[in-house]
C-alpha cells in the first residue's frame, strides 16, 4: 500500500490543541515537512515562546526549549554561537516578538545573528484570551480595546517587517498569510528559503505570517480567512522586503 | 611550585573561568564589574570563545540559557540592578535544571544606588529572587585567590546538580590586587563529557526537550518536590565555610565576602588584648553553613554577624542559632564599608555586657 499523505516526520504524534480555525497548525505542518525534506530534523533546535505556541515544544519531532516571553531571540543566539552547526529557529506570536521581546529582536536582527524567526502575526493575544497586540490593527476590537483601537490613547501597530527593515543587519525579511492555498504554498516556500539561508551562513532571516485567530477575533474560521485577505494584508502587505542572500548572488 | 601572579580581583575572575573551561560569556556594561567584560572580550577571542555584549541583562541571562542548554561552560557577570533584571531568566533556568554562572558585582542599593561595594543582595541570591520556589547556589570569595578558583567550583556544582550558581563579590574585591596561584589543571570543553539533556540535534537518538513548565495536574508540584531533594542533597552535601581561631573561641564573628577580610583584622586586634574571637566565614551563602554554626551555638553565648547592609545574612544565622545564642550586629547598608576598629570595639562591647 502506497501512502499518498501523512504526517510529516518533522512533527510529533502528540495531538495539537489549537482551536479550530487557529493558523498555527498550518505554519506548524509547514515547519514539520521542511525539516524533513531538507534533511535538517537531526540538527534542528526549536525554540518555543510564551503564549498560544508555548506547546510547539511538544509538536516540533526534533530537539526544543521552551524560553521566556519575547527572548526567543536572545535563547537562539546563545545556542548558534555554541553550535554553528545547528539549525536554530524560533517560533514566536505577536505579543512575544512585537511587544515584550521588541529589544531581542531588533538586536538579533542587527547582529545579523544566523538564526532564523518565525513570527506568526494574528493582532491579538490568543493564549490570555484576546486582549489588544501590538500588530491590532486601528479599530479592531480586543477585549482591553472593546470598542476598537484607539490609536490617540492607544497608539498605532508595529510593522515588524518595516521596522527591521530598516536595519542594515538582517539577511532576509518576508510577509506571507496562511488565509488561502496559494498564500500557503508561498508561506512554505519563504520559510524554506530562510532555513536555506541560514545552512549557507547568510544570518537572520524572519518570515512573518499572517495567520487567522477566529476565538480571539470573535468570527467563524471561514470569516478569519476572509478577514486577513480583504483587511489585515492591506495593513500588513506581503511580500519579500529584504534579500541580502539573493543580492549577492 | 604552581606558579604565583599578581592580579586584580576582576582579572582573576575571568582567568579563573577561562581555567574553568568557560567559553561563552553575555554581559552587558554595568560599574563597577566593566573590567571583567573589558577583559573578558580580549582573553575570550585568545582562546577561540563567544564574546557578546548584549542589548540589555535579560538578553544576556537568556543567550546563557540556550547556550548552557547547548552544552556549554556559560557565564555572564553584571552588578545588583543589572541582577535584578536576570531575575526572570534565573528563574526559567532554574525550572529547567541548566547549569549556569551568574557573577554579582554587588553595588549599593536600592534602586540606582551608589558603584560603592555592598552586601545588599543577600536576600536576593539565596532566597529565589525570582518567582517560583528555587535555590541557586551562591559562593562568596574574599580575595583574589577565590575570585580565580571559584569560577571552576561553580561550574561543577551547577553541573553536578543542574542548577544555576552565583558568585557573590564586590567592588573592592574586584579592584584589589593580589597574588593569585594558579592551580589545578586547566578544563578543556572539549573534554567536558556530553549530558543526557544537552541540545545537539536529535541525530540518532530521541528528541530531547527543556523546558520549566507542566500544566497537567499535579506533575509540576511532583517536579518541583524533586528539585527539594536536589535542594536537601545540596544543603547536606555542600556546605562551605572557613574557620579562623574557632576553637577557642568565646564569641564568633559570622561574615562573608570584604566583611569578613575587615573582620579577620578586627579578631587580630581583639586577640592581640587577650581576647578569644574566633571567625566563621560562610564560602557558600547557600546552602548555609547552618550545620557549623547550629553545633557552636551549642557552646557560644555571643555571635556577631558583620554584613554591608541592613542585616540579611543575620537571619540565617539566626535560624541555625534557634535561639541558644545572643546575635549581635554590625551593618553597613549603601555601600559603607566596616572597619576592624569598629569591630573591636564592638567584641568589647559585648564582653562588658557579660
Amino acid at each position: 500500500m502506497k501512502l499518498l499523505f501523512g504526517r510529516p516526520k518533522g512533527l510529533t504524534e502528540i495531538k495539537q490543541r489549537y482551536c479550530p480555525g487557529c493558523g498555527h497548525g498550518i505554519v506548524h505542518r509547514i515547519i514539520g515537512e521542511l525539516l524533513e525534506e531538507m534533511g535538517i530534523r537531526e540538527r534542528a533546535i526549536g525554540i518555543a515562546p510564551v503564549g498560544c505556541s508555548v506547546f510547539a515544544d511538544e509538536y516540533f519531532n526534533c530537539d526544543m526549549i521552551q524560553v521566556p516571553h519575547g527572548r526567543a531571540p536572545a535563547v537562539a543566539t546563545g545556542i548558534k554561537r555554541v553550535r554553528p552547526e545547528c539549525i536554530v529557529f524560533s517560533y514566536q506570536g505577536d505579543g512575544d516578538l512585537a511587544a515584550i521581546g521588541t529589544a531581542e529582536t531588533i538586536h538579533a536582527a542587527a547582529r545579523n545573528e544566523n538564526i532564523t524567526v518565525i513570527f506568526i502575526n494574528n493582532a491579538i493575544y490568543g493564549m490570555t484570551g484576546g486582549q489588544l497586540a501590538p500588530t491590532t490593527l486601528p479599530g479592531m476590537r480586543s477585549t482591553t480595546s472593546v470598542k476598537g483601537r484607539d490609536v490617540v490613547k492607544q497608539g498605532y501597530p508595529i510593522k515588524v517587517c518595516e521596522l527591521l527593515n530598516a536595519l542594515d543587519g538582517p539577511c532576509y525579511l518576508e510577509r506571507v498569510a496562511v488565509d488561502t492555498p496559494k498564500n500557503i504554498i508561498k508561506t512554505k516556500k519563504a520559510i524554506k528559503n530562510a532555513f536555506q539561508y541560514q545552512i549557507e551562513n547568510k544570518g537572520f532571516s524572519l518570515v512573518e505570517v499572517l495567520s487567522m485567530c477566529p476565538t480571539g477575533w470573535g468570527v467563524t474560521p471561514v470569516q478569519a480567512k476572509k478577514w486577513i485577505g480583504e483587511v489585515m494584508a492591506k495593513y500588513y502587505p506581503l511580500g519579500e522586503f529584504r534579500n541580502k542572500a539573493k543580492e549577492t548572488k | 611550585m604552581a606558579e604565583k601572579q599578581l592580579m586584580y580581583g576582576n582579572h582573576a575572575l575571568v582567568e579563573g573561568a577561562i581555567y574553568a573551561g568557560c567559553r561563552f560569556f553575555a554581559g552587558y556594561p554595568i560599574t563597577p564589574q566593566n573590567e571583567v567584560p573589558e577583559y573578558m572580550s580580549i582573553r575570550m577571542n585568545e582562546v577561540g570563545g563567544v564574546f557578546l555584549q548584549t542589548e540589555s541583562e535579560l538578553a544576556a541571562i537568556n543567550m546563557l540559557f540556550g547556550a548552557a542548554a547547548a552544552g556549554a561552560r556559560a557565564m555572564t557577570s553584571s552588578s545588583s540592578p543589572g541582577i535584578s533584571l536576570m531575575q526572570e531568566g534565573l528563574s526559567y533556568i532554574a525550572g529547567a535544571d541548566v547549569p549556569v554562572l551568574v557573577v554579582n558585582v554587588v553595588r549599593g542599593g536600592p534602586g540606582l544606588g551608589n558603584i560603592a561595594p555592598a552586601q545588599s543582595d543577600y536576600f536576593q541570591s539565596v532566597k529565589s529572587g525570582g518567582h517560583g520556589d528555587y535555590h541557586t547556589i551562591v559562593l562568596a570569595p574574599n580575595s583574589a585567590q577565590e575570585l580565580f578558583e571559584f569560577p571552576k567550583l561553580a561550574f561543577e556544582l551547577a553541573e553536578k546538580y543542574r542548577n544555576p550558581a552565583l558568585i557573590l563579590a564586590d567592588g573592592l574585591l574586584g579592584q584589589m590586587m593580589e597574588p593569585v596561584e594558579i592551580k589545578g589543571e586547566p578544563v578543556d570543553p572539549k573534554n567536558l563529557p556530553e549530558q543526557d539533556w544537552w541540545l545537539t540535534g536529535c541525530k540518532g537518538r530521541e528528541r530531547r526537550v527543556i523546558r520549566s513548565y507542566d500544566l497537567r495536574p499535579g506533575k509540576l508540584e511532583e517536579w518541583n518536590w524533586r528539585r527539594w531533594e536536589k535542594y536537601q542533597k545540596i544543603i547536606n552535601n555542600e556546605q562551605r565555610y572557613e574557620e579562623i581561631q574557632i576553637d577557642d573561641a568565646d564569641i564568633i564573628i559570622v561574615a562573608y565576602g570584604t566583611s569578613a577580610r575587615v573582620s579577620e583584622a578586627g579578631l587580630r586586634l581583639a586577640r592581640e588584648k587577650g581576647i578569644k574571637a574566633g571567625l566563621l566565614r560562610p564560602i557558600t551563602l547557600w546552602p548555609f553553613p547552618s550545620s557549623i554554626i547550629s553545633e557552636l551555638s551549642r557552646k557560644i553565648e555571643n555571635f556577631l554577624v558583620v554584613e554591608m547592609s541592613l542585616g540579611q545574612m543575620i537571619e540565617d544565622v539566626k535560624l541555625a542559632v534557634e535561639g541558644r545564642s545572643k546575635i549581635h550586629f554590625i551593618g553597613h547598608p549603601g555601600g559603607g564599608l566596616p572597619n576592624a576598629q569598629e569591630v573591636y570595639n564592638k567584641i568589647i562591647e559585648i564582653r562588658g555586657k557579660r
